[in-house]
């Protein structure tokens, strides 16, 4: 595993505006597979795929994209980096002062010189592969949220990368949209040779399309290891997480003091 | 006490990490060399966004304030029975003040806001951070454009709004009121001098023209990315911009008339 792992994050430490979000993160995540990256909200997913992507410079420790060590990369080099990365943001993310053919064509446009014929041709292309090639002349204004996702993930595409990022793809898209998304995933992995990175909190979905999985929780690698293997995790807060248990070793209660005497019953209170 | 001396450090580096990141934000955006082919077409859309939809509010307010001005001109100046001289009071008061100090103020709540509201609303649905993760700079791709056409079309936009606003001075003056045109043009052309009034009103002009896109995009880029983070920043630019044009207003005109 150790030599085909295509992101590598050693020890990494990161805080955010005082507050540690990663606290020693080790991870690998091997070339050509789908790896899934689940957690509970808040734990810093996003922040892992913008750390991975060169948006944010961890405070220590180690992260690197295909041999590159990306926070110490110079601007232009990471900007040739990203290139090579696709990432689908939560919201989709599309530019709305745009219409569906012009967002997927804009990093062609940005980065190739391609005469328009064949830009139409790539861009038709991508739109094609997610079955969404009569949209083209809609604004994102008018597509529903699942569209939308597979508009940004043509526009992901469009460069033909090799490692692509989903940022909770599922997140609040009805059975259909995400059975679609679920396809599309698992068939750009196969088609493309992808190494996709999908962070997400829907534990069914995710497993049944990853090769691998980790779950953080506490700025840590709480499991990680095949579906399989994490199905039969030994860790308590592992299975919570798998199963949705309300209440376990991540307790139901935030931290709250004593409660009789918040609610003014009980001898002390005044 | 000591709590307070040193709320008011924290503040006072707050102020000035704050002016360090507009400046090196300053520096990320006319950094680097725009292609003409993407970015030509970019500063096109912008100037008509920000220059050509503020027109109107321009031109309709230079027409009002001519109109006052020569009305309350004539007023003051008939007493002396000088109201032939009010082609030239307008004209100057017009080129060297009323012109780029209040098209800066209209421009800041009519285009700056509208820049602050849409780079923060880019930033709050990712479409900034994808640009960057699609390999384009936001900053030049999305920032420059704007801040180049801010500063290009203030300075026009300023020119627009005394001249309109002469012929509404003259529109009172000479139509209404009566002052013989013959007295009101021919004064104005021979007290108002080109480079003592216009182009230090021009120069003005520019100054607050970059400022106020400067501060707009700023606002926009830095804001939290949140819809009260997008209100508090578009607030902000409007009342930043208006106290740094009155500011800078003063100081221009003691550098400018200031050598007595
Ligand atoms: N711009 C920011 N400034 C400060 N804190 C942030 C910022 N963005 C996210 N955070 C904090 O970082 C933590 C992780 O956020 P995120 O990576 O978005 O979590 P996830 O994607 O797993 O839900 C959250 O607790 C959030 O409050
Ligand atoms: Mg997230």
């Amino acid at each position: 595993m150790e030599s085909s792992a295509y992101i590598r994050l050693r020890d990494v430490v990161f805080s955010r505006s005082g507050r540690r979000i990663f606290d020693g993160i080790s991870l690998d995540i091997p070339k050509g597979k789908v790896t899934a990256i689940m957690g509970p909200s808040g734990t810093g997913k996003t922040t892992l795929l913008r750390l991975i992507g060169g948006q944010l410079r961890p405070d220590s420790g180690q992260v690197s994209v295909a041999g590159h060590d990306v926070p110490r990369l110079k601007r232009k080099a990471l900007y040739q980096l990203r290139e090579k990365m696709g990432m689908l943001f939560q919201s989709g993310a599309l530019f709305t002062d745009l219409s569906v053919y012009e967002n997927v064509a804009f990093p062609l446009r940005a980065h190739t010189s391609l005469p328009e014929d064949m830009i139409r041709d790539i861009v038709l292309m991508k739109l094609e592969a997610v079955g969404l090639r009569g949209a083209r002349k809609l604004m994102p204004s008018e597509l529903s949220g699942g569209m939308t996702r597979r508009v940004a993930l043509a526009r992901s595409i469009a460069l033909d990368p090799e490692l692509i990022m989903y940022d909770e793809p599922f997140a609040g898209q009805d059975p259909i949209a995400m059975g679609v998304l679920v396809k599309l995933i698992r068939d750009l992995n196969s088609s493309m040779g992808l190494t996709s990175v999908l962070v997400s909190h829907d534990v069914p979905e995710s497993l049944s399309i990853c090769h691998y999985a980790c779950i953080i929780a506490d700025g840590k690698v709480i499991g990680e290891g095949t579906p399989e293997e994490l199905r039969a995790h030994p860790s308590e807060r592992v299975q919570q997480f798998l199963e949705g248990k309300p209440d376990g070793p991540v307790p139901f209660h935030y931290p709250s003091g004593d409660a009789a005497a918040d609610f003014g019953v009980g001898g002390l209170s005044s | 006490m000591m709590d307070r001396i040193a709320g008011l450090g924290r503040l006072g580096l707050a102020i000035i990490a704050s002016f360090g990141r507009s400046g090196q934000f300053l520096f990320g955006v006319l950094a680097g060399v725009p292609r003409p082919a993407t970015g030509f077409p970019l500063l096109v859309k912008q100037l008509y966004a920000v220059g050509v939809l503020s027109l109107a509010i321009v031109v309709v307010s230079g027409l009002f304030i001519g109109m006052v001005l020569g009305l309350q001109g004539y007023t003051i100046l008939s007493d002396y029975g000088s109201e032939s001289a009010i082609g030239q009071m307008i004209a100057l008061t017009l080129v060297r003040e009323l012109g780029p100090v209040v098209t800066a103020l209209l421009f800041a709540g009519r285009a700056g806001s509208a820049l602050t509201a849409e780079i923060g609303l880019m930033k709050a649905t990712e479409q900034l951070s994808s640009m960057e993760m699609m390999g384009v700079d936001p900053l030049r791709r999305v920032v420059a454009p704007r801040l180049w056409a801010g500063f290009l079309a203030m300075p026009v936009l300023a020119m627009i709004f005394s001249v309109v606003g002469i012929y509404g001075g003259m529109l009172v003056g000479v139509e209404w009121l009566g002052v013989f045109e013959g007295s009101f043009w021919g004064n104005m052309q021979s007290s108002v001098d080109f480079v003592d009034d216009v182009l230090n009103g021009f120069i003005k002009s520019v100054v607050f023209g970059f400022v106020c896109a400067w501060i707009a995009v700023y606002q926009g880029y830095d804001c939290v990315p949140t819809s009260a983070g997008i209100s508090s920043a578009t607030t902000k630019t409007v009342v930043y911009s208006s106290l740094a044009v009155l500011g800078l207003d003063f100081v221009l005109t003691a550098v400018m008339f200031g050598d007595f």
